[in-house]
């Protein structure tokens, strides 16, 4: 594939890491924003190409994983009525709520469906006009423009039978987040380049400015990665912490105003939680006043007790990148991918799930290089 | 988080603010994607899409950066090792 | 802004009190099933070897007897159908047990309202893929369920064998040293099938590579080559039939992750679905575990048939923990671990 396989070229990555290490004095702590970097760096053990001062973080850009819980138990309640079709993309299907998995409802009768994209649900209500299509909207930045023209779609297609569960959250203010915890760790970002390209890198020069960091806007493929993590690296030798680009041939500084456009439309900024960090201001969405009969929470009338979420599992401070999934007690252990304790072991791009599918689990600990 | 893959555009079909789409071609797999929010795709551009949903054209000039950034400092480290700063060995 | 200090967490995830799709997908779900609800039930020394089928020993003959049911939505994909599926699916697991397979049943169930030209299309095509294969259908079965009971048409066969091979075919005859030879490219099937679900579906050219696998394993045999042990890669893929070996042989695995042919359309869909082609689905591929003095006439042979026109050297076997272990692209190493249940394709 054409700007895939050329950015996996092993020998050009071999030069990059060359290159950071003959830039590195010192002991260097960098947090990758996106679960799809995550991802990426434990896949093609970027890491261990890197020189032992750089340490790399994980950060809660997985937004599988930072799913309240009590929206997962909505997510349950919905797609166990009758007259509703659940559709989600993949990831959801697996991740826990308090009474058990969209993947347990769907193997007693409900209706749950994968879809790729939240277009086909709106696909499918139109199709089905005597079901409720429900559309499990969760993501990023990158993915609230195409639930807002699912929503902007139905309505100009005068659907009376679809609706969102939104669960939408906004990176900016969990980076902010983490920089402002007295226990932060993180010394440079590579942004989140998906991110980006739908909203631009303008807003974070005030981040970079106020906590002296460094902000390199990077893209998922291994030389993508490893440049990104060079010029970060570069910044803080050079002790400057500027905002820089280096996935520009998809991320314009301005975003995709567009699509920032769309997203204005139907959604607004809204208080939100994040599981396991907690209550964020600001930083997720809701469904705008006027789009509001799209808002699956209101259609059907949910009030779901919250179960609290108290356990040995360290979600949280693995989501802040306080700590590496390794260092938790339950890794591998009481907490694998077929019975997990917290959503970073349940999605393909949680911390937890990366570190156990390409690391193995505990018992391989140490032989094959270690968990930094 | 954010899965979104480069693909060439095939054909455009317009016919509305909202409902602009295209054939995508992504390495020999084809998929219908929305090309609403990149009004200034042509057809042979290539476009990253996320879950249905063309996010921006692919800036070719911009691709090829990060080979020539990787040239350019490693010729950076070259004219180091070359001519060594003021406590490097050059001096003696 | 403030982060919340105290340790929040999610709470366990109740253990399954029920079967889910994932149960079926071939991955750790799926082990764990057999293992504790069917093994402790039915478990015997020639069950418990987990091998694609068992031998067993009939009036001096060794014969290898297996069993498989279809399940597959779309009935028909590019490349083939549930009754191609059903005769080699069954025809492979015997050749893996290096085994001439002989006789199949074929066991029909049919849902009310299933068409009867798609019937006679199937059963066109069992009997095709059958004389394709070398085998003869000589028993069977039909039963009929209420509509919504079943997908159209679910089909089982069980096939026999006479066992060809000198030595035991199986992971505990697996040697440090042995190398590891994969017979083509990966991931074919199950991006064919995945093209054409509703709320996936793509455009592609990938067809099925469902096929017989008998001729290029019964020519290693006849040739002399040390065959350790062989394994068809269905559900779960090169990866878990990988894992699945070296736990079963108790060795470590190292495999070359830039040898292992895909081809490009089936790592494009990969990417646009977030799977890894090491975890999909194949219908006609195989791994071969052979004596290291033998690798390279093996690979030879693999060449000559269609089948296995591109065959490559994997890997090899080494002592040390049961683990397979890849090394990447970059250069880089990672573990394969089995996959968990079903594949689901990650989007966001």
């Amino acid at each position: 594939m054409k700007f895939v396989q050329e950015f996996r070229e092993g020998s050009a990555a071999r030069r990059y890491a060359r290159a950071i290490a003959a830039i590195t004095t010192r002991p260097w702590t960098l947090m990758e924003v996106c679960g799809g970097q995550t991802h990426a760096i434990l896949r093609f053990g970027i890491d261990r190409l890197l020189p032992p001062e750089i340490t790399l973080i994980h950060g809660p850009g997985c937004p599988v994983c930072v799913t309240p819980l009590e929206l997962i138990d909505k997510a349950l309640a919905i797609a166990r009525r009758p007259e509703v079709v659940f559709c989600s993309f993949g990831d959801m299907l697996r991740v826990p709520g308090s009474s058990g998995d969209l993947q347990g409802v769907k193997a007693l009768g409900g209706d749950v469906r994968v879809v790729y994209s939240p277009l086909d649900a709106v696909a499918l209500a139109q199709r089905l006009p005597e079901r409720e299509v429900v559309f499990f909207a969760v993501g990023f930045e990158t993915t609230a423009p195409a639930n807002a023209m699912a929503v902007l779609r139905a309505r100009s297609l005068g659907l009376r039978n679809f609706s969102i569960l939104v669960a939408h959250v906004l990176v900016p203010p969990a980076m902010e987040a983490i920089l402002a915890s007295p226990r932060c760790r993180v010394q440079g970002f590579l942004a989140a380049g998906h991110v980006c390209t739908v909203t631009g890198y303008a807003g974070y020069d005030r981040l970079a400015r106020t906590y002296r960091v460094p902000i390199v806007v990077t893209g998922f493929e291994p030389l993508d990665l490893l440049q990104g993590i060079y010029m970060c690296v570069r910044q803080l030798e050079e002790g400057r912490a500027e905002v820089e680009n280096q996935y520009a041939r998809s991320v314009r500084r301005e975003g995709n105003t567009e699509a920032q456009r769309v997203m204005a439309e139907v959604f607004e900024v809204s208080d939100r939680q994040w599981r396991g960090i907690g209550e964020i201001p600001q930083s997720g969405l809701a469904l705008r006043a006027p789009y509001r009969m799209f808002d699956a929470e209101r259609r059907f009338g949910l009030t779901v007790r919250c179960a609290a979420e108290p356990a040995e599992c360290i979600a949280g401070l693995v989501l802040q990148g306080v700590h590496t999934p390794p260092e938790c007690p339950a890794f591998g252990t009481r907490c694998t991918p077929e019975t997990p304790l917290g959503a970073p072991m349940v999605s393909a791009e949680g911390a937890c799930a990366a570190y156990y599918r390409f690391r193995g689990p505990p018992e391989g600990r140490g032989r094959d290089g270690d968990y930094r | 988080m954010c899965l979104a893959i480069p693909g060439r555009i095939l054909t455009i079909a317009d016919d509305g603010e909202l409902t602009r789409r295209g054939r995508v071609d992504f390495g020999g797999i084809v998929k219908e994607v929305s090309l609403a929010f990149v009004p200034e795709a042509r057809v042979g551009d290539y476009v990253i899409v996320h879950v249905g949903v063309a996010l921006s054209v692919v800036d070719e000039r911009e691709a090829a950066r990060v080979f020539e950034y990787l040239t350019e400092i490693e010729g950076l480290r070259e004219l180091e090792v070359r001519e060594p700063g003021p406590e490097g060995p050059g001096r003696q | 802004m403030a982060i919340i200090d105290e340790i929040t967490c999610p709470l366990p995830a109740p253990a399954a009190s029920q079967v889910i799709l994932a149960h079926g997908g071939g991955g750790r779900l799926m082990h764990r099933l057999i293992e504790h609800l069917i093994l402790p039930a039915v478990g015997n020394p020639i069950l418990a070897a987990l091998h694609d089928g068992a031998v067993v020993e009939v009036g001096g003959t060794r014969l290898a007897f297996t069993t498989d049911s279809y399940v597959v939505r779309p009935l028909k994909f590019p490349g083939g159908d549930i009754a191609r599926l059903a005769v080699n699916g069954t025809v492979n697991d015997l050749a893996m047990c290096g085994a001439r397979p002989l006789v199949l049943s074929a066991g029909l169930i049919l849902e009310e309202g299933l068409g009867m030209d798609l019937l006679g299309e199937l059963m066109q095509s069992l009997g095709r893929a059958a004389a394709e294969a070398g085998v003869v259908i000589v028993t069977g079965d039909t039963k009929v369920v209420d509509r919504g009971k079943g997908d159209g048409i679910f089909i089982n066969t069980a096939g026999i064998g006479i066992v060809e091979a000198s030595d035991p075919i199986g992971p505990s005859s697996v040697r440090p040293g042995d190398v590891v030879l994969l017979s083509g490219d990966i991931g074919r099937h199950g991006i064919a099938i995945m093209a054409s679900r509703e709320g996936l579906a793509f455009e592609t050219a990938v067809e099925s590579d469902c096929a017989p696998l008998t001729g290029p394993v019964l020519h290693l045999l006849q040739e002399g080559v040390r065959v350790h042990c062989l394994r068809d890669l269905t559900r779960g893929g090169l990866g878990a039939a990988l894992v699945e070996i070296a736990r079963g042989a108790g060795q470590r695995i190292e495999i070359d992750e830039a040898a292992i042919p895909v081809r490009p359309e089936v790592q494009a869909a990969c990417e646009l679905l977030g799977l890894d082609p090491l975890y999909v689905a194949n219908e006609g591929r195989f791994i071969a575990f052979v004596e290291p003095q033998d690798a390279d006439r093996a690979l030879g042979l693999l060449r000559t048939h269609a089948v296995s026109a591109d065959a490559v050297v994997l890997g090899r076997v080494v002592t040390g923990v049961p683990e397979v272990v890849a090394t990447g692209v970059l250069g880089t190493t990672r573990v394969i671990d089995l996959p968990s249940g079903e594949q689901l394709p990650r989007i966001c």
